[in-house]
């Protein structure tokens, strides 16, 4: 599947959808990119008065594409958007740096594993600059989503 | 010459205590591993999600070196399955 097909699979949509692009994809990684819109719903309220976009956006912003991205593409012709779902089942994250409203970020996620629908990856996500804003691990699963 | 496969003379006991050292860490319900017997479910007894159960499998992989493929990895539902399924890739190493 090209880069811009795999962004039309994605089960996302507004205002939870945080996939621009797909700069790099091969089996072992992906790359993309995505802008904090300055009017993301989530600004609003974190913080009064000092809108910061909250680790729990940067952690699923680097899901989507480190893993829903990526996944789509490993699972190749058994991806059916209307007979699979994706879940995260954990993640540990640092963070290091805030992403303000309207800056652009790179995620790049590698390759741990994938196994029995299970993939885990060395997620990062980038500034700009070059700067490591957050750094962590994440596991997620596709399953028949009438098996739920 | 060549040395001997390090898991092919396990007992039972000894790859059932291997098992249980393996799928503590994932383990929901302490007292289903408490009672750990060969009939424990790992889904139903001991709450271990299925994403986890694929770490358990990759650690028995390691742990015994051997290759668990999909139809292998469905059966392991229970200890005394999974069990089962370690002897016969240990055997068949």
């Amino acid at each position: 599947m090209i880069r811009e097909e795999i962004i039309k699979e994605l089960p996302y949509d507004k205002p939870f959808m945080f996939v621009d692009e797909i700069l790099e994809l091969d089996d072992d990684h992906i790359k993309g990119a995505y802008t904090f819109k300055k009017d993301e719903y989530f600004y609003e309220g974190h913080f009064k008065d000092n809108p910061v976009t909250p680790g729990v956006i940067l952690t699923e912003c680097m899901a989507q594409i480190g893993m829903a991205c990526f996944g789509i593409h490993l699972l190749g012709d058994n991806w059916s958007k209307d007979e699979i779902a994706v879940a995260m089942t954990s993640n540990e994250m640092n963070f290091y740096k805030p992403v303000f409203p309207g800056e652009k970020v790179i995620v790049v996620s590698e390759k741990v594993y994938f196994r029995f629908q299970k993939l885990k990856c060395n997620v990062a996500m980038y500034n700009l600059d070059n700067q490591v804003i957050a750094k962590g691990v994440i596991s997620g699963v596709s399953f028949k989503k009438d098996s739920v | 010459m060549g040395s001997l496969p390090k898991y092919n003379f396990m007992t039972k006991e000894e790859l059932l205590a291997k098992l249980k050292t393996i799928i503590t860490p994932y383990v929901q319900n302490q007292e289903g591993l408490e009672a750990l017997h060969e009939d424990t479910d790992f889904i139903k007894d001991l709450e271990i999600n299925s994403a986890n159960l694929v770490d358990v499998v990759l650690d028995v992989e390691d742990e015994f070196d051997i290759e668990i493929d999909n139809e292998a990895m469905e059966k392991m539902i229970t200890v005394k399955d999974s069990i089962a399924v370690i002897e016969s890739k240990l055997a068949s190493k």
